[in-house]
């Protein structure tokens, strides 16, 4: 069990022996994470990573989870990582052990999860030969890492796993990778502890400048249309309390990213919902319609801002991050603010206090008009979807019955695609670490292996997979390792039978045609694979779901069910979509509520060749 | 556009070339020229680069540079702050007819010539690249056979120093 949530320690406690202990570098490998305070990892055993495992089978204090492919290994450390706010760890072998890690490291790279990857690499004496299972992991991951390290000598290796745990949990999180040949892990040398960290480049700013928070306090308090846009960082930051005395105190509406739900409460009045491509039509037109947008951890991605040089025209921007790169990269920000957002939103709070005094307007008085336009919005395009015209199972349905009936303190771990985005509209957050998805990769096969490293970080929660039929088929093999190891997740399998978020392009920009999304797995198909024997075969249980009659009755068993994982195979309607959206490439002034809801498209996007039928306008442009 | 000359402190450890390189090409920055060398300090390099990009890119660039672990320092040297040289190696075609020429040019240059053959000098010449391209002008009638050039080296005007509060040792 977790001793604290948020295990950092810089310093650690364990007092060095006078003569330091003779440690074999695998020894050093275990001994170290131990002494960080590591109590879960994820991996699989090979050649070169050999010695690492034989003291491993001898720890007290790790628990070593053997995964059935690295990727799984990987998104496990992220769905660990990202549940618990500590660092997740994984391990693989040399060559094709350390690149099926990499799309995993991506993963959390594009997320700042924290996470600490450690690689067995050939012995140095044949690195370059073109040894068996070599590869250069560390040339390869050096886009994809905030860090790598290569460590040929035994004795650098405990100050090397330190500095990377290090890294990869301070300042803006991310992965950070340790190659380690196999002769420095064989060799034997002093260990010492605690290792001098030697990090002279990396000094994360943590404390923002005032002036600009003053300036930032000021622009909130001249302004007549702010919102305040919520991004992962503040749940990175752990600064959802802050977040939320910040926001009540000034009374601005706020959306949370998709990487940022549960952020802020979606119970409270003040949050309208997502805003992007599916964002709630109020979110996307907050920003779009703001005059001032306060970005607190998000990134101005392309999947928020739609075009970008039409993003929130009339907006002034304060742009609140940690990594400073971040700030004015997509659009430039009028107040950088560079900081952590634990301490920028404590020390906003007091300026804008300050800044306010004197006025008798508070809260959200002060945003009278902002708010009738908003709530009028929300009363015209609430978030909803209409029946499937087929008559088969709503897949909108489903996940928001999952949500209702688990509640808010369970974690919710999504693939990518359709059922992302209707479990990031249709079940509502109360908490940060509860929904977990790939947002910036968008890596399917993300949900099983992250829903299964979340349960191990946070055994007594509930913990729901809720994947796709493609997605599923992707990482399905961690079920083996939630069984044998009674890690007891449930999966829900929004199962339309075919690649859907793609369906849906092809349905709308494509004319239709159905090139290679369709998956068979579904209503009226040959059913390959057959969801619910393979759960069989994996030691879990099977259920299968066509009919709403039955939906809330399966969702109850599987709560029930604890001895073992459960995998539910719901048989959706393939041709239900996802809305709102904004197409691809244009202004968000151009959200769609619904296919047959749509504002009238104008030249612009007619040159696209991405043209509805319009019926009529419902969100007219700019004015 | 516009030419920066950035001058990189950073941790001499391997790859830290490609870490660099890689992060101009991935981002889709172009680097007009790269000169790596040993700093004053044990442990530490400099790197100078000249990019050829807006100020808001620049900027960009600046801040990605900074975030890879290894690098310690960043600075921005100004054409009139500091001193700015290229380096390059000259191998001209000669005859008996022209060799006074172009000693005369290497001459007025300040140039020096530094390999001689019947049908070829090798010019060694060192300036700022406009000095450069210039005697590259003058030499060109009499058959340039090839030429050798360093990246341009930069470092700033006074008694300060891009190592100053950085621990030594």
């Amino acid at each position: 069990m977790p001793a604290s949530p948020t295990p950092t320690p810089h310093a650690p406690s364990a007092a060095a022996p006078s003569t330091p202990e003779l440690l074999t570098g695998a020894e050093a490998v275990v001994r170290t994470l131990e002494l960080l305070g590591v109590t879960d990892v994820f991996g699989l055993p090979g050649g070169a990573i050999l010695p690492v495992y034989d003291p491993l089978m001898d720890s007290k204090k790790l628990r070593h989870i053997l995964v059935r492919h690295e990727q799984g290994a990987g998104h496990a450390a992220e769905g660990y990582a990202s549940s618990s706010n500590r660092v997740g760890v994984c391990i693989a072998t040399s060559g094709p052990g350390a690149t099926n890690l990499v799309t995993a490291i991506a993963d959390a790279h594009m997320d700042s999860v924290p996470m600490l990857a450690i690689t067995g690499q050939v012995f140095s004496t044949l690195m370059g030969t073109d040894a068996f299972q070599e590869a250069d992991i560390v040339g390869i991951t050096m886009p994809i890492t905030k860090h790598s390290f290569l460590v040929k000598d035994a004795s650098e290796i405990p100050a090397t796993i330190e500095a990377a745990y290090h890294i990869a949990s301070t300042g803006r999180p991310g992965p950070v990778l340790v190659d380690i040949t196999k002769d420095a892990q064989q060799a034997t040398v002093p260990f010492i502890w605690p290792p001098k960290r030697d990090l002279p480049g990396y000094r994360p700013v943590t404390k923002a400048h005032g002036k600009q928070i003053q300036a930032a306090a000021q622009l909130i308090a001249e302004s007549k249309k702010p919102v305040l846009y919520v991004g992962g960082g503040i749940i990175r930051a752990q600064a959802s309390a802050e977040l939320l005395t910040l926001a009540e105190f000034i009374g601005a509406p706020i959306v949370t990213t998709l990487m940022a739900r549960g952020a802020f409460p979606d119970s409270n009045d003040l949050n309208v919902g997502m805003p992007g491509m599916h964002g709630t039509v109020p979110a996307v037109l907050s920003l779009q319609e703001s005059d001032l947008v306060v970005s607190l951890g998000a990134r101005f991605d392309d999947r928020v801002t739609g075009k970008a040089a039409l993003f929130a025209p009339n907006a002034k921007v304060v742009h609140v991050d940690i990594d400073p790169a971040e700030i004015s990269k997509i659009r430039v920000a009028d107040v950088p603010i560079v900081g952590d957002l634990k301490d920028v939103l404590v020390d906003l709070l007091t300026a804008y206090r300050e800044a306010t005094a004197a006025d008798d307007l508070v809260g959200t008085e002060r945003f009278g008009a902002w708010w009738k336009y908003l709530n009028d919005l929300r009363e015209e395009f609430p978030l909803g979807y209409t029946k499937p015209e087929d008559g088969l199972l709503s897949p909108q349905h489903v996940i928001q019955r999952i949500g209702e009936i688990t509640g808010p303190e369970a974690v919710y771990a999504a693939g990518v695609g359709q059922h992302q985005m209707w479990a990031a509209q249709f079940i509502k957050y109360e908490r940060p670490n509860a929904w977990l998805n790939s947002g910036g990769a968008g890596t399917m096969g993300y949900s099983v292996p992250a829903a299964m490293g979340a349960k191990v970080a946070q055994p007594d929660r509930v913990v729901w997979a809720i994947d796709g039929d493609g997605c599923f088929q992707m990482t399905n093999q961690e079920l083996a390792t939630c069984t044998i190891n009674n890690i007891p997740i449930k999966v829900a399998i929004i199962n339309n039978s075919s690649l859907g978020m793609v369906r849906q392009w092809q349905t709308l920009f494509y004319d239709g045609r159905y090139s290679n999304t369709n998956l068979n797995t579904g209503h009226d198909s040959i059913r390959i694979p057959d969801f619910v024997k393979l759960a069989d075969a994996y030691g879990a249980l099977g259920i299968r779901v066509t009919k709403e009659s039955e939906v809330d009755a399966a969702i109850k068993l599987a709560l029930e069910t604890n001895d073992r994982p459960v995998v539910i195979d719901f048989v959706v309607s393939a041709d239900a979509m996802v809305w709102p959206m904004v197409p691809q490439g244009v202004s968000n002034s151009y959200v769609q509520y619904a296919r047959d809801h749509s504002p009238t498209w104008d030249d612009d996007l007619a040159e696209t060749g991405r043209v509805e039928t319009s019926l009529r306008t419902v969100i007219g442009g700019n004015e | 556009m516009s030419h920066h000359v950035l001058s990189l402190l950073v941790e001499d450890k391997p790859g830290l070339l490609t870490r660099v390189a890689g992060l101009f090409a991935r981002r889709g920055f172009n680097i007009e020229s790269l000169a790596v060398g040993h700093s004053e300090i044990a442990g530490l390099s400099r790197i100078t680069v000249v990019v050829d990009v807006d100020e808001l890119p620049l900027e960009q660039v600046t801040k990605q540079l900074n975030k890879l672990i290894n690098v310690i320092k960043i600075v921005e040297l100004d054409q009139t702050q500091s001193v700015q040289r290229e380096h390059m190696l000259i191998k001209v075609r000669v005859d008996g007819s022209t060799r006074s020429q172009i000693l005369e040019s290497v001459n007025l240059f300040r140039a020096r010539v530094v390999d001689v053959a019947p049908d070829a000098l090798v010019i060694e010449v060192t300036g700022d690249s406009g000095k450069v391209q210039a005697f590259l002008r003058i030499l060109e009638p009499y058959g340039i056979r090839e030429i050798a050039q360093s990246g341009l080296l930069a470092i700033g005007r006074g008694s300060k120093s891009i190592t100053e509060r950085v621990p030594k040792g």
